[in-house]
């Protein structure tokens, strides 16, 4: 056994560094953001680490540990990786510094910061005490020192609220009642709390590592539940500033379609803990345990349902997508490259972990209907995402598609498409991130998500639209990029099981073509029309920095994917084997093929 | 005697009590009928410790007794407050805590 | 289960350093796009010094494979495990082979002279430098495409040249024609890939490889269904002909002229279009099992030439009737490597030739645009020969070259596929030789066209001044520099000897018959000697018509409204409706679906859950009217519950 406790020590340094980020006064957003960078980076050392010690040839979870929680119901506190969590955990901790260092300037509203349309009606509204998001969110105090500074920065009570981050540019008296373009600014951004944007991304992390190290299904539900809080505060109190009533739409839409599915997920998690009582002496949440049990056909399909629809919502497969283009466009763009990226695989690993190994009867039973489901969100996807003029929606849009080939794999129930699915929720997470940090980066210059006001802007901002660029082809599978690889897998893998799915599934790819490029022409070709794009600057030192290491993966994942590929496919094929499925033999095979052996062809 | 005479006529007092409270609009009368129905309760609760023989009824039956005392405090204060701001004692008119 | 007769030797040697001929271009690019504006100054001759240093060491895998025996001269070489998954094994590796080489040598060579030639060309482009980056990125991925040992590689290669003439395209993206025409040639192209990959992914199913030497090792055992290599092939056919921009796929390739003249001539003209001939010859195994596909890509062809042939007439902008003056050849090299085993020498043949004369031929053009003001209208050219006569010359050669003038490349290549389709025996064979021998004709109509309206007859600008002028456009034509007429020589020089030298002694069909088989002599329909007379007197026929109509009558400077011309005109002046088609049939009804969707989904399927949640919202509305704030009824309501709770807990103790 390990010695070190790698996925307790990896739950334990973000929560307490929420907790940290969480205690300092709003005031030290600096000291919060450098904090929690520090900390989100020892996360992806300590991953980093952990990816290492971990030996993908041996079957199971290893850094196992496992002790009582709540032991009058066998609830354990109990966690461990296999290949298929392990990477999950790596794209998660690798995400999260990316987008604290992309949110940097950001988390106090400073997407407004340039002020284009907000007149003086706007400064008001933005002084407004309005708690933006909830009970306990971040807006409750600051709300009342914004309001003193609303009459004109002179008060001394409003100036001192401002954030370090915030120019002191204005003098204070001289600020005429129609407040400044840049006196808005400082008022949009002094009533966001920068400590507590932090410290829900570091409690999103937690979340996140925790969901996928959870052994436990009891645990797995209480950290399934648990990120929903942080994220809901983020894309409440974090998004657009000038559009409060979307936002906290958004936000509690989000956070309703996934209770509902959560709930469904208890009872199913409770039947289970029933049947497992029923099977054994005591009843246990014990995943390795349950997955032992031979559950009859009738009662799987019933729990199946359960876990399904939750991971449905959560990942989302059409129809239950709704609620994911208002989550995307509305919350702030680090909430939504985790929300897109990390915690909708979250969906797409419980479908894999828990759907597959625990029911199998049910999963092959309701195989064609979530194949079809699949096969029509990725359609569905891409169509809807041609016809967007939001960015973010549109970006959204395209994850449905992408989540119609992932589900696609997984219940291909092939080892190729199986490792490609999995490799798939990396890949994407990878390169919709990118997508939404660029996508994000333009909001952020100019205020608008609409495309169009965008359009010619390779000539004034040529780093970004390259960027740009290679976000969009890795979103459309283009050989070279880390989302070929698992496209093609998933694809190939399919094929060998189910033809007509997989030849329809493959003609995707085309609508893939036409909405990235689409959008790239509309964004970064043409003649530059409007005046406020001619002087657009491009990318900062900071913003290369965020997207360099992402860019860095997707080509090098798309050249030489083996190292990541190795960790998963023992994992899948392994949830494959134990419910009687293997590959189909090829049906004429050439002569001994030396699988496992590279260089196969003579 | 037999014990169940004083069971019928706790429920007899009962439900006299829940008839006043039901029917009275009178904020007093509605109360005091809510001690007919407490005390109803009490006697019954002695009467179950006679016949049981031991001392938990009689012990519930105190701890009743304690309740409609706090109970009568808090309850008078408001009607009186009531009755200076409305000018009336009828439940009826107090109806501003609604939908 | 066969033990196939397929075997590539390990690369060893020098040919362990063939992942340099990818990599060498590659790392140019790498160098320019990342190095930013700092390589500005030197990126043209960064991306010029990386193609011919990958052109050099391709002369140098040329020479050693000659070295060789002629039946030892396949290698294969193994770089590293690319996607291992279980039954899914791919590597990625390379194959040289006598193919592939020849590809090299032509990707490279001319990649090289077209580099040379854009550093005249781009000099005043600000962008050059990224010019040359995706020029050199292109390179790369083209060799991947010929290199690849296996069909998944080859796949990789395939998208990415496709990436490439989509950035190259775009070059000037300011302008809205060429962000669109690039859309276009990726969503076309994208069809076609479709194609590929899922004949790949049929191959896996099959085979259990997407190696060369399995997959081909299978076909040529025959142990794969006729029906499913059938399917392969049609499939493989499909990314052909979206690759090769021919008939249905064949759109995209007239408006990829909106990129630079130099990315016309090496992309859209001598390489990156030819691959689907490539990639048919490749699966020559497969090709060879299946008479029905080979039918199909004979018809591709023969339609493809006439297509082609009949449009060029009717364009008046130079690069577009080079355009489609290309799309009909490939017509004609599908057309060739479709009549099997007999043609895929041939097919290679002409493709090589035509990467000469094409190229020159476009270079040519660009040399005269660029002297004429970036004006692509031959209506306004006219008289040029005086002015710009290198050009002259060497445009010239490769005009000869094309129209199949005796003793020239084009006389060669051609005529030998006029021939092999006459000698395809039968009511076919004489339907297919009379299109290929028509196609020559007005091959030779067209490419006469353009000649004398660019170079010859009265100019129709003045070189006046605006007052002087009467009404036609300033232009001072002036001979190119000599970075430009350079490239324009050496491939005028190929041009004129490179059908010649392939043909000399089978020669090229000698090298190539190990991958393409052996091409049998079949019964000659016609003997060939009266053959090249008919092909003579057919394509002197075409020249002719074009003498009278553009030499010896003046040509309007000003195209003629449709109403004054012929139908056929009309409609080849709209692509033959191919555009119109493609709307119609697939972007209209796609825009609406799209529309649909978005209304579906906001309406009905979001509308669902609104509807759910503004239910719910009515509902608690409703209930909490029950809330009259009536003390009284709330003891009722207290009553009523408690009865029902004592009710309930007798009935239970009753039950």
């Amino acid at each position: 056994m390990n010695t070190v406790p790698w996925l307790t020590i990896l739950l334990l340094v973000p929560a307490v560094g929420a907790l940290v980020v969480a205690c300092l006064p709003r005031r030290l957003g600096t000291l919060a953001k450098q904090l929690t960078l520090g900390i989100t980076l020892a996360v992806l050392v300590l991953a980093v680490l952990a990816t290492v010690a971990y030996d993908p040839k041996r079957a199971g979870f290893q850094f196992h540990q496992s002790y009582d929680w709540i032991s009058t119901f066998g609830i354990h506190y109990s966690v461990g990786a296999d290949g298929i969590s392990l990477v999950l955990m790596l794209l998660a901790a690798l995400l999260v510094p990316v987008v604290v260092l992309a949110s940097w300037d950001e988390a106090d509203g400073g997407d407004t910061a340039d002020g284009t349309s907000a007149g003086p009606g706007g400064a008001a509204a933005a002084g407004g005490p309005g708690g933006p998001g909830g009970p306990g969110g971040p807006g409750g105090p600051g709300g009342s020192a914004a309001l003193a500074g609303t009459g004109g920065e002179a008060v001394g009570g409003g100036g001192t609220a401002v954030l370090v981050a915030a120019p002191p540019a204005v003098p204070p008296a001289a600020v005429p009642p129609a407040a400044t373009v840049s006196a808005q600014g400082v008022q949009a951004r002094s009533r966001r709390s920068v400590p507590a944007f932090f410290a829900l991304l570091l409690a999103l992390e937690t979340g996140m590592i925790g969901v996928f190290a959870a052994t436990d299904v009891f645990l797995f539900y209480v950290f399934f539940e648990a990120m929903l809080i942080p994220m809901y505060f983020l894309i409440g109190s974090y998004g657009p500033v000038k559009e409060q009533a979307q936002r906290s739409y958004a936000a509690v839409k989000f956070l309703i379609y996934s209770l509902f599915g959560g709930l469904l997920m208890l009872a199913a998690v409770i039947g289970l803990y029933v049947v497992s009582a029923q099977h054994l002496d005591h009843g246990t949440f014990d995943f390795a345990t349950l997955r032992q049990l031979d559950i009859t056909p009738g009662v799987q399909k019933l729990l199946f349902l359960g876990f399904f629809v939750a991971f449905a919502i959560k990942a989302p497969l059409f129809p239950f997508h709704t609620w994911l283009p208002d989550a995307g466009a509305q919350a702030p763009t680090g909430g939504a490259v985790l929300l897109v990226g990390v915690l909708d695989k979250v969906g797409t690993f419980g479908l894999i972990r828990y759907c597959i190994p625990l029911f199998p009867d049910a999963a092959d039973y309701f195989a064609p209907m979530v194949l079809g489901l699949a096969v029509v969100g990725i359609f569905y996807g891409a169509l809807l995402a041609i016809g967007q003029r939001d960015m973010k929606r549109l970006v959204s849009y395209t994850s449905l598609a992408h989540f119609g080939f992932i589900a696609l794999g997984i219940f291909a129930f092939t080892s190729q498409a199986g490792t490609g699915a999995v490799l798939y929720m990396v890949n994407h997470g990878l390169s919709t991130g990118l997508l939404f940090l660029v996508v994000g980066f333009l909001v952020t210059r100019r205020g608008t998500r609409d495309v169009g006001a965008y359009g010619g802007l390779a000539k004034v901002t040529p780093v970004l639209a390259g960027v740009f660029l290679i976000a969009g082809l890795s979103s459309l599978a283009l050989p070279g990029t880390n989302s070929f690889v698992s496209e093609f897998l998933v694809l190939v893998g399919t094929f060998t099981v189910n033809k007509p799915l997989a030849i329809v599934a493959t003609c995707g790819i085309v609508l893939a073509a036409i909405y990235v490029l689409y959008l790239y022409q509309r964004t970064m070709t043409g003649p530059v029309t409007r005046a406020e794009n001619r002087a657009l600057p491009d990318l900062g030192l900071r913003e290369k920095l965020v997207v360099a290491p992402l860019v860095a993966l997707i080509i090098g994942l798309g050249v030489y994917p083996k190292p990541i590929i190795d960790i998963i496919r023992p994992s899948v094929t392994a949830t494959y084997a134990d419910i009687g499925k293997s590959d189909p033999a090829p049906t004429h095979p050439v002569a001994a093929h030396p699988a496992a052996q590279p260089g196969g062809h003579s | 005697m037999n014990p169940a005479n004083y069971l019928i006529l706790a429920a007899l007092l009962f439900t006299i009590g829940t008839v006043g409270v039901l029917v009275r609009r009178n904020a007093i009368v509605v109360f005091m009928s809510i001690e007919l129905m407490l005390n109803a309760v009490n006697l019954t609760l002695v009467t179950f410790s006679r016949i049981q023989g031991t001392l938990d009824g009689q012990i519930m039956a105190f701890f009743v007794m304690v309740v409609a005392a706090a109970e009568v405090v808090i309850g008078l204060a408001i009607i009186l407050s009531i009755f200076r701001t409305r000018r009336s004692a009828s439940v009826d008119d107090v109806n501003l805590l609604k939908y | 289960m066969t033990d196939h007769p397929l075997h590539y030797a390990a690369a060893s040697g020098v040919f362990s350093l063939s992942w340099l001929l990818i990599v060498l271009p590659l790392a140019g690019a790498a160098v320019l796009l990342l190095g930013g504006r700092r390589t500005d100054r030197v990126g043209h001759i960064v991306g010029t010094i990386a193609a011919a240093s990958s052109f050099v060491l391709g002369v140098v895998l040329f020479a050693a494979l000659l070295g060789r025996d002629g039946d030892d001269r396949a290698l294969s070489q193994h770089l590293f495990s690319w996607i291992p998954v279980n039954g899914f094994q791919v590597d990625a590796g390379l194959l040289v082979d006598q193919l592939s080489i020849v590809f090299v040598l032509l990707i490279t060579g001319v990649g090289t002279l077209i580099h040379i030639y854009s550093i005249g060309y781009m000099a005043h482009d600000p962008a050059r430098r990224k010019f040359f980056a995706h020029m050199n990125l292109f390179l790369a991925s083209m060799l991947l495409l010929v290199l690849g040992n296996n069909f998944l590689s080859l796949y990789a290669g395939w998208e990415l040249v496709g990436l490439s003439s989509y950035l190259l395209i775009k070059f000037w993206e300011d302008r809205p024609a060429a962000a669109t025409a690039a859309n276009k040639a990726f969503y076309m192209n994208r069809v076609g890939d479709v194609g590929l990959a899922l004949a790949i992914m049929f191959m896996f199913a099959t085979v259990g490889s997407t190696g060369f030497a399995d997959v081909f090792g299978a076909a040529a055992g025959g142990v794969i269904g006729y029906g499913t290599v059938t399917a392969i092939a049609l499939l493989l056919l499909l990314g052909a002909c979206g690759k090769s921009g021919q008939f249905p796929l064949q759109a995209w390739l007239p408006d990829a002229m909106e990129g630079p003249t130099p990315i016309s001539a090496l992309i859209h003209a001598a390489t990156m279009v030819t691959a689907g001939v490539y990639l048919i010859v490749r699966a020559a195994p497969i090709f060879n099992e299946t008479q029905a596909a080979r039918t199909v890509v004979v018809i591709i062809g023969a339609i493809t030439i006439l297509l082609g042939c009949v449009i060029g007439c009717a364009y008046d902008d130079i690069k577009k009737v080079l355009a489609y003056s290309t799309v009909s050849q490939i017509g004609y090299m599908f057309l060739a490597v479709g009549l099997g085993p007999a043609g895929y020498a041939l097919g290679i043949m002409h493709l090589l030739a035509h990467g000469f004369f094409k190229a020159g031929l476009f270079l040519g053009a660009g040399s005269v645009i660029h002297a004429m003001d970036d004006d692509q209208d031959m209506r306004r050219y006219g008289g040029l020969w005086r002015y710009m006569p290198i050009t002259w010359v060497t445009f010239g050669l490769g005009y000869l070259a094309i129209i199949g003038f005796p003793g020239l490349s084009g006389f060669f290549t051609k005529d030998r596929i006029i021939e092999t389709a006459f000698d395809k025996g039968g009511t076919s064979g004489y339907l297919l030789g009379a299109i290929a021998l028509l196609g020559a004709g007005i091959t030779a109509f067209y490419m006469t066209r353009l000649f004398l309206m660019t170079f010859h007859g009265k100019a129709r600008w003045s070189s006046e001044d605006p007052e002087g002028s009467q009404g036609q456009p300033v232009r001072h034509p002036h001979e190119s520099s000599a970075s430009m007429t350079g490239p324009m020589i050496v491939l005028a020089i190929g041009s004129t000897f490179a059908g010649g030298l392939f043909v000399l002694g089978h020669s090229l069909q000698d090298w190539l018959e190990p991958v393409a088989g052996e091409g049998v002599e079949g019964v000659h329909t016609f003997s060939p000697l009266v053959l090249t007379l008919l092909t003579l007197v057919v394509t002197i026929g075409g020249f002719a018509a074009a003498y009278l109509r553009y030499q010896l009558r003046p040509v309007e400077s000003v195209a003629p409204a449709d109403s004054e011309v012929t139908l056929v005109t009309v409609a080849a002046r709209h692509d033959l409706f191919a555009n119109t088609f493609n709307e119609t049939v697939a972007m209209r009804p796609g825009q609406y679906l799209t529309r649909f969707l978005v209304w579906l989904d906001l309406v009905g399927v979001d509308g669902l859950v609104r509807g759910g949640a503004a239910g719910i919202g009515g509902l608690s509305g409703r209930m909490r009217r029950l809330q009259t704030g009536f003390v009284r009824s709330y003891a009722l309501s207290m009553l009523g519950g408690a009865v029902l709770v004592v009710g309930a807990l007798l009935l239970v103790r009753a039950g």
